[in-house]
């Protein structure tokens, strides 16, 4: 279609417009996949129904629609509000709806193949930025925003600049692509990549939980996307558009290189994501519950990483250890290879497959002075439950090592 | 009269309501009572309508909770003036006709000073002298003008960017 080379996001995004698209440009495109959580799902209905005043979704077989944010329901308003979203979905015949227990909507997505490559999906949820591990431009929407979508099947977006992350070598032991992701934040800031994309580079290698955590974390720097290229074998049973891959060339926003050879553990320290130091500098901070889950590292891969580093050992005393698998798959998985048992054996608890305490509304928020260090991506004040807590934020590996220790150390110096 | 309310660098959703907060946890009804409910609670009981607030960068940093700029628009809140917008509370915003103006006034206003907004011109009026903002983008203005992208696209059945291009 071009003779202009084109980043992965104008590609994407010139092909839904039928015409050459570059940074900068607004579109109006077809959007190929809509999900929505039991978060915003009432508002969304709302809108639909209030506001546009639409009794029919423009096509139920784009939609899929999740129960994962306070999964099971932790009070009457939120079980009421559930009520709604299913008998919502009957009533627009959405044939992909995922209930309690099911998952974290993003892991859904990816698991379930409901996102392909070369596909816009939208989410009620700023981590959608995930869907870029299958090569798709996956962008969290607000409320008013996905009901616009799911009334017309289209929506507005500007097309972003791209910024390309070169990554050479490999994770060394006990580093993994957290490390990598919270090392961008440190370096790029919250804003970092406000309104653009963000392509990773020679990560042909990288396992398809690996290529999830670093495209989620793109939100962390402001990203409108975030995308590994869809090659190696990760990637390799599924449907590429010929149409779609690296094109050398391609006008980038900005380069950054980083050495995964010498990359070591990272951390971020409260309240901000962007706060990010080696493990090794952040100094004696003892933990009081360490949380494994969520959409950035509640995945197969984290939770063997964990349970390697705490096989035949008990984490500290007057430790919690909470683990959240971050699908029903997932936690199906770990059963089957033990992985699970060794968690339980080194003390963890273990929450039903979604968001857990994640956004701080139920199944393990924490009080007032308490410290958590979670897998999760992020730690503003109040996320997590009291204001007077504190999250920091690190990789499985860390977390595990960090629960047997009682206090944030890397898995490197054990 | 109005006030000016100035806020740092960064100004992420959970500050603005918390997760805790949302109308799925508690009702959309008390939302207008909820911005910056913990981080500023003065904030949250003094708010009038047509106050302005003037931040640093990436205002709204963090999830996609269109109930945060949705509590600030039901407190009234007449403008935020910013550097930069989290594009996902810039979109929310104008889905719901809340105006972000992309223009530094840190250092020029003061915190709790008496502001007259006039967005038609578009500026403030903060201690007798006049701020200028930058003029906005036609689909933009068009999209205020009728309350937001979603009730335009309701009355129109098209988006303003369509209006316009
Ligand atoms: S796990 Fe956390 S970040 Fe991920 S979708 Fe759920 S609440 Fe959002």
């Amino acid at each position: 279609m071009a003779e202009r080379a084109m980043t992965l996001a104008e590609q994407i995004l010139s092909h839904a417009a039928g015409h050459p698209v570059q940074a900068g440009d607004l579109v109006i495109v077809e959007i190929d996949r809509c999900m929505s959580h039991d978060s915003l799902t009432p508002e969304v209905i709302d809108a639909l129904q209030g506001t546009l005043n639409t009794e029919r979704v423009y096509d139920p077989s784009r939609v899929a629609v999740m129960i994962d944010h306070v999964a099971p329901a932790a009070s009457v308003a939120t079980a009421d509000a559930q009520v709604r979203v299913r008998r919502w979905v009957r009533e627009q015949g959405i044939p992909h709806f995922y209930d309690v227990g099911a998952g974290v909507c993003h892991q859904v997505m990816i698991e379930e193949r409901l996102v392909a490559p070369g596909q816009i999906a939208f989410g009620t949820d700023s981590h959608a930025t995930a869907y870029g591990a299958v090569g798709a431009f996956g962008t969290g929407v607000g409320s008013r925003d996905m009901a616009l979508t799911l009334a017309s099947g289209r929506n507005w977006l500007r097309v972003p600049e791209t910024v390309r992350v070169q990554v050479n070598g490999r994770f060394r032991p006990g580093v993994s692509p957290k490390d990598l992701s919270l090392y961008l934040c440190g370096l790029l800031g919250l804003d970092g990549a406000d309104y653009q994309a963000v392509e990773f580079h020679g990560l042909d290698w990288l396992d398809l939980d690996g290529r999830e955590t670093i495209c989620s974390m793109t939100t962390e720097l402001g990203a409108k996307a975030g995308m590994v290229p869809p090659t190696g074998p990760a990637v390799a049973d599924l449907d590429v558009p010929e149409w779609l891959g690296v094109q050398p060339g391609a006008t980038y926003a900005r380069e950054i290189v980083v050495d995964l050879d010498s990359l070591e553990p990272q951390v971020s320290v409260p309240y901000s994501v962007d706060n990010v130091v080696p493990v090794t500098d952040v100094g004696e901070v003892p933990v009081d519950l360490v949380f494994v889950g969520t959409c950035t590292n509640g995945r197969l891969g984290d939770l063997r990483a964990a349970a390697e580093i705490l096989r035949g050992k008990h984490i500290a005393p007057h430790v919690r250890l909470l683990v959240i698998p971050a699908s029903h798959r997932i936690l199906t998985a770990a059963t089957a290879d033990g992985t699970l048992s060794t968690l339980l054996d080194a003390g963890a608890t273990v929450g039903t497959p979604g968001c857990g305490p994640c956004i701080g509304r139920h199944m393990g928020v924490i009080g007032a002075g308490e410290v958590c260090l979670s897998t999760a991506n992020r730690n503003f004040r109040g996320r997590m439950g009291s204001p007077d807590g504190r999250v920091y934020l690190a990789s499985p590996e860390t977390a595990a090592a960090s629960a047997l220790a009682g206090r944030i150390v890397p898995a490197t110096t054990r | 009269m109005a006030t000016v309310w100035v806020f740092g660098d960064d100004v992420d959703t959970d500050q603005i309501v918390p997760g805790r907060y949302a109308p799925y946890m508690k009702s959309e009804s008390e939302l207008g009572k909820f911005p910056f409910i913990e981080a500023r609670p003065e904030f949250a009981r003094e708010v009038q309508p047509g106050d302005v607030i003037v931040a640093g960068r990436n205002f709204g940093c963090g999830s996609s909770r269109e109930y945060a700029p949705r509590a600030l628009f039901i407190a009234g809140v007449g403008a935020i003036v910013a550097p930069s917008f989290a594009r996902i509370f810039f979109r929310n915003a104008l889905n719901l006709g809340l105006p972000l103006v992309q223009a530094d006034l840190r250092g020029r206003v003061v915190d709790r000073q008496p502001v007259d907004l006039d967005l038609a011109r578009p500026g403030l009026r903060v201690n007798g002298e006049w701020l200028a903002l930058p003029a906005q983008p036609e689909w933009l203005r068009l999209a205020w003008a009728e309350g937001g992208i979603i009730q335009y696209y309701a009355r129109h059945g098209r988006l303003p960017v369509e209006a316009t291009s």
